[in-house]
């Protein structure tokens, strides 16, 4: 089933006197194509559990509607949306068996949806299965670990067969083996059921790694739309560069004149066409290349070892922190006292306007 | 004893002390109290040991009438204050706005001095000769004759006794069941109504698994203060309880102290060792039920 957010706003008072009220869905508007693997990616306070939340029903929006496939569900409770919803503490009934907490939302069904005992049993079956929880029926939440807890609220989010499955932030109780694991895991139940599904998250990782489209947002306005690859290497503004990314980009303040950008004294870009005056110049990691020739001189602090690759930090006056380039461990870095040369890759190059941070294209 | 446990009970001392002198001895002695016959408190002598004490207060009609007076009040305030407790805790979790205001109402009755809400009581349902009491005025509204709640019969008493009761043990009970459904993470509810679970679902299925810890807490303390009652019934019907036949347990092991008829330790610590023994089987069976069906 598709989703469609139309205008979709909601502000809430500030909660002090005196407070100015906030606004964590601010027009949004997007369509989430059916049996998609969506993630909603931002800052914490940026508004996305608040847009899960309006999708879900457990809150109201002010203004915009919500459309699933080509229902207008904007006024709809939220146990009749027909979705499924897993808490970031997963909100496991502690008191009841897992079998137990997987039934609760079927014994829940009333006058014609009503199933047999069988028909609910067969039912909590075939999604235990699918979540591989079937050996853990009998047991309390408490005595499961985080990611078996994970699981089963899945499963029990799974098992009315909604037509959306939302998760708010998924994985962020587990312990770092845990997530690569779970999200894989969730990419498979994704993908055998076929749900459309929408993800919150503060983990670019966590987003970039199994999304079909990664919707980033921040202080309730949505900054990009697509897929993870594409907005990692296209970024709209510098927000979205800044976000994506570990380790992050290194933001420098340069200059165009004559035809070209500096960095400092060093001419790194050809641009004729640019405006003379600053610009905000981005370069990932992986687009500095060592090269006796290159265009940039940094000075060098240290280089970091890290097996598959090779860590240079340096410093370079045009950029406040410390740069960090990620180099192939086989790659020699050659220097001429601590001073370090790297020419750059073209379309690791971002430019961005110095006052609105909006992405200049060249 | 190795020099090491030695040093151990030596700074256990202080606190042995205590617990032997004020707590362990004065137990001991009630129990051999209770089987002295004919103890004289003047000449701290006793005629001989048996089972004398017990049977003259198993036979002795005021004991006999403590013990049902003691038992209807248990059994009707017990579960009624902590049913209400729970209606009048989940309206006010239900009514934010107004919470903090009905909570200080509802506390008031807790910090008022129990004699002060006797005298309060006396006013609503004292019969005297200048009026009939306010509760009277009242029931005349419906065309319902006029009882002495006070010095009456026993029915009328006894609802005083046990609404009196009530009244004053549901403040507390309150308190501690708004903080309990408080404390009831919020999430629950939003999984349960994305679920779609009706209210008296959600109340029966999430909220009193809960709170049940609390509730069995307030269920046990509740039944071991009824049993201890006395000072409400005095703040009612005055200290001459065995004549108005509102005596409890405790007001008559009080009584055989220091009351009119005062002077008999032997009685008083038998019908205290019964009293005990009857806590004790009730708060034993207490335990048992709510291991049952409390989530901890």
């Amino acid at each position: 089933m598709k989703v469609v957010l139309q205008n979709l706003t909601k502000t809430f008072p500030g909660r002090l006197r005196g407070e100015a009220p906030t606004t964590p869905a601010n027009h949004l508007n997007f369509t989430i194509p059916d049996g998609k693997l969506v993630g909603l990616l931002g800052p914490s306070g940026c508004g996305k559990s608040t847009t899960l939340n309006l999708i879900s029903g457990l809150l109201k929006p002010d203004s915009g509607r919500i459309f699933f496939g080509e229902d207008d569900v904007t006024d709809l409770p939220a146990e009749r949306r027909g979705i499924g919803l897993v808490f970031q503490n997963y909100a496991l009934y502690p008191h009841l068996t897992v079998l137990q907490n997987i039934l609760f939302p079927l014994e829940n069904l009333k006058g014609k949806d009503k199933m047999s005992k069988e028909a609910m049993l067969r039912r909590t079956d075939e999604v235990a299965r699918l979540v591989q929880i079937e050996t853990l029926m009998a047991r309390r939440p408490a005595q499961l670990s985080g990611g078996q807890q994970q699981r089963v609220a899945i499963a029990r989010a799974l098992v009315k067969m909604p037509k959306i499955l939302l998760l708010d932030e998924p994985l962020s109780n587990l312990d770092a083996r845990l997530r690569l694991q779970t999200r894989e895991e969730l990419r498979r139940i994704q993908t055998e059921t076929g749900i459309t599904t929408i993800f919150v998250t503060h983990d670019q990782d966590e987003a970039m790694s199994i999304s079909d489209e990664i919707i980033l947002m921040k202080t309730g306005v949505i900054q990009q739309i697509g897929a993870p690859q594409t907005v990692y290497d296209d970024p709209e503004n510098l927000f979205v560069a800044k976000f994506l990314g570990t380790p992050p980009i290194n933001v420098f303040d340069g200059e165009v004149k004559d035809g070209g950008v500096y960095l400092g004294d060093d001419r790194i870009l050809e641009a004729p066409e640019l405006k003379c005056g600053r610009i905000i110049v981005g370069i990932r990691p992986e687009g500095f290349v060592p090269d006796e020739n290159g265009c940039l001189r940094c000075t060098l602090e240290r280089i970091e070892v890290m097996g598959r690759d090779r860590s240079v930090l340096c410093r370079n006056g045009a950029c406040a922190n410390r740069i960090r380039a990620i180099v192939p461990a086989t790659k020699d870095v050659k220097m001429a006292g601590d001073t370090v040369r790297f020419s750059l890759m073209p379309d690791k190059v971002l430019l961005f306007d110095a006052q609105t941070e909006e992405r200049i294209r060249v | 004893m190795n020099r090491k446990s030695f040093k151990g009970w030596l700074y256990l001392l202080p606190a042995l002390v205590f617990i032997v002198v004020f707590l362990l001895y004065p137990l001991v002695d009630v129990f051999v109290y209770s089987f002295e016959e004919g103890y004289n408190f003047a000449s701290q002598s006793y005629s001989g040991i048996g089972f004398f004490n017990y049977s003259y207060i198993l036979h002795d009609p005021y004991f006999l009438q403590a013990v049902k007076n003691t038992f209807i009040l248990v059994l009707i305030t017990v579960p009624l204050s902590t049913t209400f407790a729970l209606l009048i805790a989940l309206a006010l979790s239900s009514a934010p706005r107004l919470k903090s205001l009905f909570q200080t109402v509802y506390f008031l009755p807790y910090i008022t001095n129990t004699l002060a809400v006797g005298l309060v009581f006396m006013i609503l349902f004292k019969k005297t000769a200048y009026t009939d009491g306010l509760i009277n005025l009242m029931l005349a509204w419906f065309k319902a004759g006029s009882v002495d709640f006070i010095d009456g019969p026993y029915w009328a008493k006894m609802f005083v006794l046990c609404f009196y009761t009530i009244w004053i043990v549901l403040p507390f009970k309150v308190l501690i069941l708004t903080s309990a459904l408080a404390s009831v993470n919020e999430t629950y509810y939003s999984a349960a109504r994305v679920d779609g679970t009706s209210r008296t679902r959600i109340f029966t299925r999430i909220t009193l698994p809960m709170i049940s810890p609390t509730v069995s807490y307030l269920v046990i303390t509740g039944f071991i203060g009824a049993f201890k009652a006395y000072s409400d019934a005095v703040a009612l019907f005055g200290t001459n309880l065995n004549a108005a036949q509102m005596n409890t347990i405790v007001g008559y092991i009080y009584d055989m102290l220091y009351g009119d008829s005062g002077g008999f330790p032997s009685f008083a610590s038998a019908a205290a060792i019964l009293l005990f023994f009857i806590v004790l089987t009730i708060t034993l069976i207490n335990l048992m039920v709510s291991r049952k069906h409390t989530y901890y």
